[in-house]
């Protein structure tokens, strides 16, 4: 690749081949994007954890490109998401072509006010080099390369697995093992399980070319378009004046051939024009497919990302999706790791996060079986709502070139507390919605979500609470921080003013309003007053003990 | 609210001449596809998920599937 050369990153033999080895709380298998997301959400959270991958490098090849808003959050209060915004290319807008005419255009983030837009394009190598520089800053974290896991022993109190390395194999035991090794995950294999779904039968040509060229920074995709005609084609910008295209080729084409720059490059020349000049950076043949696994936890192995669930690409809900898995474990497993929690908190990792992975197989079935008809109705139909979405802004509605990646709503998950009959509230921040950022004037800058750190926190807005109630959260065994946004200082609160009236607006918050976060910056509870008691049993209910009591009447 | 099956058109010969002539001169995959696109403008029309849930019910009624669909919840 002209644009980027992987970096070698160097093995050094374990201790434990000579004998010295240690039990870890954690280990990661899998040093991509959600592995290594893992490492430095549980390093930051002062848990020590390994990471062991069998490569020396990162991904070859740029495959995922869209990160989310929601995903450059996560990043930010895991401390890199500046690195990737400032490498990456904006975007929020999308167009959509049917022949030789745009059907319609949208904006993925119409309001103003919020720190990051709806996506950066940042090739996957590029996140993974930065998340990998992350990580190295961390004393917490050891990241291993060279070293894959041959064999997996989970049992009763530990998890031991069995790793090759150059200089031979060790065994090495954890507490807990987070399964992120990507979507043939050998992990799963070794414990004998599935990942359960369909192939979409379809072949896709992705190409990553090196072009300088005015195109705008947006989501292009064509349905029939002149340049390739019956099939879909997809331009994407990226860093570095590197173009993702991505042509659909159908069932019957040869994926070998395919491949092949004599044959890409004359539907490259078709697409972009005979006198643009461009190269070909890398070029796959993919076919996709929609799978996830019955459960994710399975005792003490927890999978994330690819290995557990897998959609098709069209809506960049994949590794997207696999940052939130990780944003929703790695709280809880602290809490567990501290008993300050029961394992049964585990068990709403799997609930939410089979509950998002649903969402997102369906919203990829559902953009996959528009762009790849299955059978002939299906196809007539498609070619009908085109047709019609030329003239009908109904049916535009109707026209599916993927419904890009929102964070899910995790609005019947066992932690949240329901509104009471007296705190009735408008808007979307509504118990599981993940919270909307905001600008704000406070002493970590202007944003909002700058302002949470990774524990419980309650949002106060312009309310006179007891200092006292305060100091209490702040020392509870689960500690809650407390933000006023407005109103008079509190000893042990961090004071925010809401700089514009969005808070109020996003948060339909009025004097005295309160939200309680989740440390992964869901809202769990929201209340029109605050009630110490209520908060206090609010957190008790979202750290799974509310759950453990019940368990325990249960038994 | 509920579908209508009760009659609601005024002329109904009038209708189904109509329709036929439609697709007068039209090869099966130019018919197929009118049909489509009159289907979702009609549907449309009428909006209520409801109503289209209990069309779409009565049109499958007596009319055998020749590959029968995967049991609902389990996946393929």
């Amino acid at each position: 690749m002209k644009t980027y050369t992987n970096p070698v990153y160097p093995y050094a033999k374990p201790a434990d081949l000579d004998g010295t080895t240690r039990h870890w709380p954690v280990i990661v298998a899998g040093a991509g994007p959600v592995g290594l997301t893992a490492a430095i959400d549980l390093a930051l959270r002062g848990i020590d954890v390994l990471v062991l991958d069998e490569d020396n490098t990162v991904s070859v090849g740029s495959r995922a490109i869209c990160w989310s808003k929601r995903t450059l959050e996560i990043l930010d209060r895991l401390g890199c998401g500046e690195r990737l915004v400032q490498k990456g290319v904006r975007w929020n807008v999308g167009r959509v072509f049917f022949q030789d005419e745009q059907l319609y255009e949208f904006d993925l983030l119409p309001e103003a006010g919020h720190r990051r837009p709806a996506f950066i394009n940042l090739q996957q190598y590029w996140v993974e080099q930065m998340l990998v520089e992350r990580v190295a800053e961390l004393p917490q974290a050891e990241l291993r390369w060279q070293n894959k896991i041959i064999g997996v022993d989970p049992q009763h109190d530990r998890i031991a697995v069995r790793v090759a390395t150059p200089d031979g194999e060790y065994r090495v035991h954890a507490d807990w093992l987070i399964v992120a090794d990507g979507a043939r995950s050998p992990i799963r294999g070794m414990l004998g399980l599935e990942s359960e779904g369909q192939v979409f039968r379809d072949r896709f040509l992705i190409a990553d070319i090196h072009m300088s060229s005015d195109f705008p920074a947006e989501r292009w995709f064509w349905f029939d378009p002149p340049f390739h005609r019956d099939q879909s084609a997809l331009l994407h910008r990226q860093a570095d004046n590197v173009w993702r295209v991505d042509f659909q080729l159908g069932w019957e084409a040869d994926p070998e051939e395919e491949k092949k720059p004599e044959n890409i490059l004359p539907r490259l020349k078709a697409m972009l024009g005979e006198k643009a000049e461009f190269e070909i950076e890398w070029a796959s043949v993919y076919t996709f497919q929609c799978r996830r696994m019955r459960n994710f936890r399975h005792g003490r192995a927890l999978f994330v990302g690819d290995a557990a669930h897998l959609v098709s690409p069209f809506g960049a809900r994949g590794a997207n999706s696999g940052i939130q898995d990780v944003d929703n474990l790695v709280w809880k497993l602290e809490l567990l790791m501290e008993e300050l929690a029961p394992q049964g908190l585990l068990d709403t990792y799997d609930s939410e996060r089979i509950f998002a992975a649903d969402e997102n197989i369906q919203a990829t079935t559902r953009s996959t079986e528009f762009i790849t008809p299955k059978g002939n109705a299906s196809r007539t139909f498609r070619n009908a709502v085109l047709a019609l979405a030329k003239h009908y802004s109904f049916a535009r509605r109707l026209v599916n070139s993927g419904r890009l990646s929102v964070p899910a709503v995790l609005a019947d998950s066992p932690l949240n507390t329901a509104d009471g009959p007296d705190d009735a509230f408008g808007g979307a921040m509504v118990p599981g919605a993940c919270a909307a950022d905001a600008p704000v004037k406070g002493p970590r800058g202007d944003w909002l979500l700058a302002h949470l750190n990774g524990e419980f926190t309650l949002l106060a807005f312009d309310a006179s609470l007891p200092a006292a109630a305060v100091a209490t959260l702040a020392g509870d065994a689960i500690a809650c921080a407390v933000i006023q946004v407005g109103g008079a200082p509190i000893h042990d609160a961090c004071l925010i003013e809401d700089k514009d009236g969005l808070f109020a607006q996003r948060y339909d918050a009025r004097p005295n309003t309160c939200y309680l976060l989740r440390p992964d910056q869901h809202v769990c509870a929201r209340w029109r007053n605050f009630d110490l008691a209520r908060v206090r049993a609010a957190i008790a209910r979202a750290s799974g003990g509310v759950a453990s009591v019940m368990n325990r009447e249960a038994a | 609210m509920t579908l209508n099956t009760d009659p609601n058109i005024a002329a109904p010969d009038d209708f189904y001449e109509s329709l036929i002539d439609l697709h007068r001169e039209l090869s099966d995959e130019q018919s197929a596809l009118v049909n489509a696109k009159l289907i979702l403008l009609l549907a449309n029309h009428v909006g209520d998920a409801e109503v289209l849930r209990e069309a779409m019910a009565v049109a499958v009624q007596g009319v055998a599937r020749a590959v029968s669909p995967p049991a609902p919840g389990k996946s393929q």
